[in-house]
């Protein structure tokens, strides 16, 4: 088949996709008889047409941005991790002890330490599932949902038994010191005309964009790039051009597993200031989406986390202004998923018989035959 | 020896064989030898076109192939021949023409179609069910109903009878894995025999076989053809053409160029057809001076994950300005020892032996044993298998050049690569080497078969190496791309460089090689000068039969007796 114009495969492909897949939402909403108008006209007003709004979605944002980067990368290898949840858990881990018992005399240092922490926490979760994928071969989509549970399981024994204040009934931490505390988008000079009130958002957006660029670099720019490049869509050639498999393996994994562990720079340190339960929230699986409509980009994953973050509060807009329950922004999240990664061939293809058309008008008619 | 063509020029498309006479019902004469002999057709296509998007793969295409005759199709890579056949057998639906069976115009939307309409396909790539015994293979897919016993009933004896009269012999009841290849494909021709095809398409047939195997398969074709039924042969070797078809047509870029009467055409003119131009079929090459040894292989073993013994106490010393030539059946252990060499073992594969290169051990084991030392000691590898091992298809033409050189300090500082030094000197390569188009920002994939190979090439020559191990240099390559690589394999040579060619191609080892080492079974059978052979003594140390008359003998003993 004649491969689609480059600009039709990352522009309309994505686009077209996301029209059909709130168009099936809008189909649901009809069907418990709500108005697919009004849900649409709820979550952009509640997301994108207030500060405070904005302040959510862009918070959203930067945890999706993470966890995308994450699965991009170890994608990139040829590795799907599946992991990210639970890598983001211990990320979260990593940030609080780091926040509650290193004296930090100042927050940026403390953002530092804190990301070094979630990052190192978050690379040593998936260390263990990358040595045996590497090593024994074991397949590492089992693996690290196996180490989903476990993460999850480490965090509450950590939270009851280990870090949640004498006399304290919920399982979480002790509030970090003042500070560690990094600031909120409206705490920054100049972006606190745009937010007049307290948003989630923080400065670790900011963090996000630069952890895009460098996974930018690291992939296209750099000699191990190229070689996580080469494993991944080659394992022979890799073998052939002297790569070492088992190296690339574990590279890939621990900056995919690292950098799963930063998003919790900014829902642990940014935003909820101790660690909570479940902190992770299913970002670390929004990641496998927001990896899988971006295209392993990193611009794509900047675009795509953020329609995941403008679908996550646009949604909860939803389960407060109407009767729709909060549970549809799960739906509308299935159903872009679902036509933007399992479907996608379907809209090329059917684009792929409208192009070829559309480019080659000078096709012959029927001509004579015998 | 050079051979020149000078055969006749192209005639038009289709130039021959008015159909006119396929309306003879008479009585068919088997063997037709002329195409406008009034016999009538079993295949008859007019006017077939079809495209892709912007690329014709077949365009207005006419022949006719009077039954009871073998055809040949002939042409290079990408000349639209696979697309006639698949048009043929259903898988693609022609844009434009008809397709006429029998004399009568046949719609053939599906492979079920082309069957009922008599039409049997035997693929390159066998497709069988290994663990399956023959009998199963043959009726997956044709049972009569849902118990099987009866079906295979029935198979077991329209089997032997199928067998007897064409000289198909297979056990029934033998695993098609335990089978050789020749015998899975006669599975394959009684496969479609006994869906009752009259009309047979083989492609590629002998890519497979040992010279032996292949004549015998020869020796099938005629007798079906002597029984009446219509053989379809698609090959590239103008060899099997001669030996073996009634006619042949010949492809060049989607279009028929010709269709002659084989005893009235010659190799070179077929050749000049094909490619549009004179063309060399043998290189033209001086004597070799060999200079002193630079790599020497002593007793080298290979297990697989498996634990089989693909490669067995090997033995051989390449030197400086000489090409050696490894000839064997595919499968034999020419894999192996390209992959022990060039660095490219897989962790479970257990390895022993020496090699040393310039008096230095060659470690041949462990961490030391990747491609990236290979190429530092000097060893350049253009591999078998350029789609899997050569190239990243995905990968730009730029990004190709960098494989196995991406550490290069020429291709960047430190950690990152200079990817403008890498594009710049992809552009460079490509120019010298002719690469159309010469794009670099282009996928490895969107380039022909010849032109991979000549980025691949590209690569490796320009490294300098003093090694240079090249497998299958022209599998799948055009003609015309075919000299071009083999003059500049001899060109290397004459460089002093010490080059080790594995190949399946016969003629290709007999007219590049100045030694000759043969293997099978993972053995080297023997090692031979060319000048002092000839192809049937090669054939049959492929064959693994060692020739009762003592040779020379080469640097292993020979250890099997004669097993067929």
């Amino acid at each position: 088949m004649q491969p689609l114009p480059k600009w039709a495969d990352l522009v309309l492909v994505p686009l077209i996709s996301l029209a059909l897949a709130f168009f099936v939402a809008a189909l649901v909403i009809l069907a418990i008889g709500e108005s697919p108008w009004f849900a649409l006209k709820t979550m952009v007003q509640g997301s994108l047409m207030t500060a405070s709004g904005w302040g959510h979605t862009l918070y959203y944002t930067t945890s999706f941005i993470f966890t995308g980067l994450a699965v991009s990368v170890a994608f990139h290898a040829g590795l799907f991790n599946i992991g990210g949840e639970g890598q983001a858990q211990l990320g979260g881990l990593g940030v609080a002890l780091a926040c509650l018992y290193i004296p930090w005399p100042h927050w940026s240092l403390a953002l530092l330490g804190a990301t070094i922490a979630a990052a190192a926490f978050g690379a040593a979760w998936v260390a263990i599932p990358a040595w045996l994928q590497a090593k024994r071969g074991s397949h590492i989509v089992i693996t690290t949902i196996m180490f989903n549970y476990i993460a999850a399981s480490v965090l509450m024994f950590m939270l009851v038994d280990v870090l949640r204040p004498i006399g304290q009934q919920d399982p979480s931490s002790a509030r970090f010191p003042a500070e560690v505390l990094i600031p909120r988008l409206n705490q920054i000079p100049g972006l606190d005309l745009l937010f007049p009130r307290t948003v989630p958002a923080n400065i670790t957006l900011f963090l996000a964009l630069t952890a895009a660029v460098l996974v930018w670099l690291l992939l296209w720019h750099s000699r191990t790039g190229y070689h996580i490049r080469a494993f991944g869509k080659s394992p022979g050639a890799a073998r052939y051009a002297g790569i070492s498999a088992t190296r690339i393996t574990m590279i890939a994994l621990l900056i995919s597993g690292a950098l799963a562990g930063m998003m919790s720079v900014n829902n642990v340190l940014g935003d909820a200031q101790r660690l909570l339960g479940n902190s992770a929230a299913g970002a670390g699986f929004i990641g496998i989406a927001v990896a899988l409509m971006g295209r392993n980009h990193p611009v794509g994953v900047i675009l795509a986390a953020f329609l995941f973050g403008f679908i996550f509060q646009g949604g909860s807009e939803l389960g407060f202004m109407t009767a729709i329950p909060i549970e549809m922004r799960v739906v509308i999240q299935g159903l872009v998923i679902l036509f933007t990664g399992a479907l996608d061939m379907m809209v090329r293809m059917g684009l792929e018989r409208v192009f070829p058309r559309a480019a080659n008008p000078a096709k012959p008619t029927t001509a004579g035959a015998a | 020896m050079t051979t020149d063509v000078t055969g006749r020029k192209a005639g038009g498309p289709g130039g021959i064989n008015p159909p006119a006479s396929f309306a003879h019902a008479a009585a068919p004469t088997p063997a037709a030898p002329t195409p406008a002999a009034p016999v009538p057709a079993a295949i008859e296509l007019r006017g077939i076109s079809k495209s892709f998007g912007p690329v014709r793969a077949n365009e207005d295409i006419s022949f006719f192939v009077p039954k009871g005759t073998i055809h040949g199709i002939i042409g290079e890579n990408g000349a639209g021949k696979s697309t006639l056949m698949s048009i043929l057998y259903g898988f693609y639906r022609a844009d434009q023409g008809e397709i006429v069976i029998h004399g009568r115009p046949a719609a053939l939307p599906d492979s079920q179609a082309a069957i009922r309409a008599g039409i049997g396909m035997v693929f390159q790539h066998f497709k069988l069910v290994q663990n399956f015994t023959v009998l199963e293979n043959i009726i997956l897919g044709a049972e009569d109903g849902p118990r099987l016993a009866r079906s295979l009933a029935r198979a077991r004896k329209t089997l032997a009878d199928l067998s007897r009269e064409y000289e198909l012999e297979v056990d029934p009841d033998a695993l098609v894995e335990d089978l050789s290849v020749g015998h899975q494909q006669r599975v394959e021709i009684l496969k479609a025999l006994y869906r009752d095809a009259d009309i047979l398409i083989l492609d590629e047939p002998t890519g497979v076989l040992t010279p032996a195997e292949a004549d015998h398969l020869f020796r099938i074709l005629r007798g079906l053809r002597d029984q009446g039924k219509t053989i379809l042969l698609i090959t590239h070797k103008l060899r099997e053409i001669m030996e073996v078809t009634d006619n042949v047509s010949v492809m060049r870029r989607g279009r028929l160029i010709d269709t002659v009467a084989t005893a009235k055409t010659s190799p070179a003119a077929l050749a000049e057809l094909m490619v549009g131009r004179k063309v060399l079929l043998n290189v033209g090459k001086s004597p070799a001076t060999p200079g002193e040894t630079v790599l020497s292989v002593e007793n080298l073993s290979l297990s697989d994950e498996q634990k089989v013994e693909r490669l067995r106490s090997v033995s051989l010393t390449l030197r400086r300005g000489e090409i050696l030539g490894i000839a064997g059946v595919a499968g034999n252990g020419q894999s192996e020892l390209l992959s022990i060499l060039g660095g490219m073992t897989r962790p479970g594969e257990k390895v022993s032996g020496h090699v040393t290169m310039g008096g230095q051990p060659l470690p041949i084991t462990g961490k030391a044993a990747n491609g990236k030392a290979r190429r530092e000691a000097g060893i350049a590898h253009v591999p078998e298998d350029r789609h899997h091992h050569g190239l990243i298809l995905d990968f730009t033409a730029w990004e190709n050049v960098a494989l196995g050189y991406d550490d290069d300090p020429r291709y960047g500082r430190g950690m990152l690569l200079d990817n403008g030094a890498l594009r710049e000197d992809a552009a460079r390569k490509m120019q010298t080497w002719d690469v159309r188009p010469p794009i670099h920002t282009l996928a490895a994939k969107n380039f022909s078969g010849g032109n991979q190979q000549k980025i691949v090439l590209a690569r490796e020559i320009e490294q300098d190496p003093t090694v240079l191990l090249i497998g299958q240099p022209t599998r799948g390559v055009d003609i015309g791309a075919i000299e071009f690589i083999h003059k500049q394999i001899v060109a290397l040579r004459d460089q002093g460089k010490a080059i080790l060619l594995v190949s399946v191609e016969l003629d290709e080892i007999m007219s590049l090689s100045d030694r000759i080492a043969v293997m099978f079974d993972g053995r080297i059978m023997d090692i031979l000068d060319p000048a002092q052979t000839d192809e049937a003594a090669i054939g049959s140390l492929m064959a693994g039969i060692h020739p009762a008359e003592g040779r020379p003998a080469g640097e292993t003993p020979p250890a099997t007796s004669g097993e067929a």
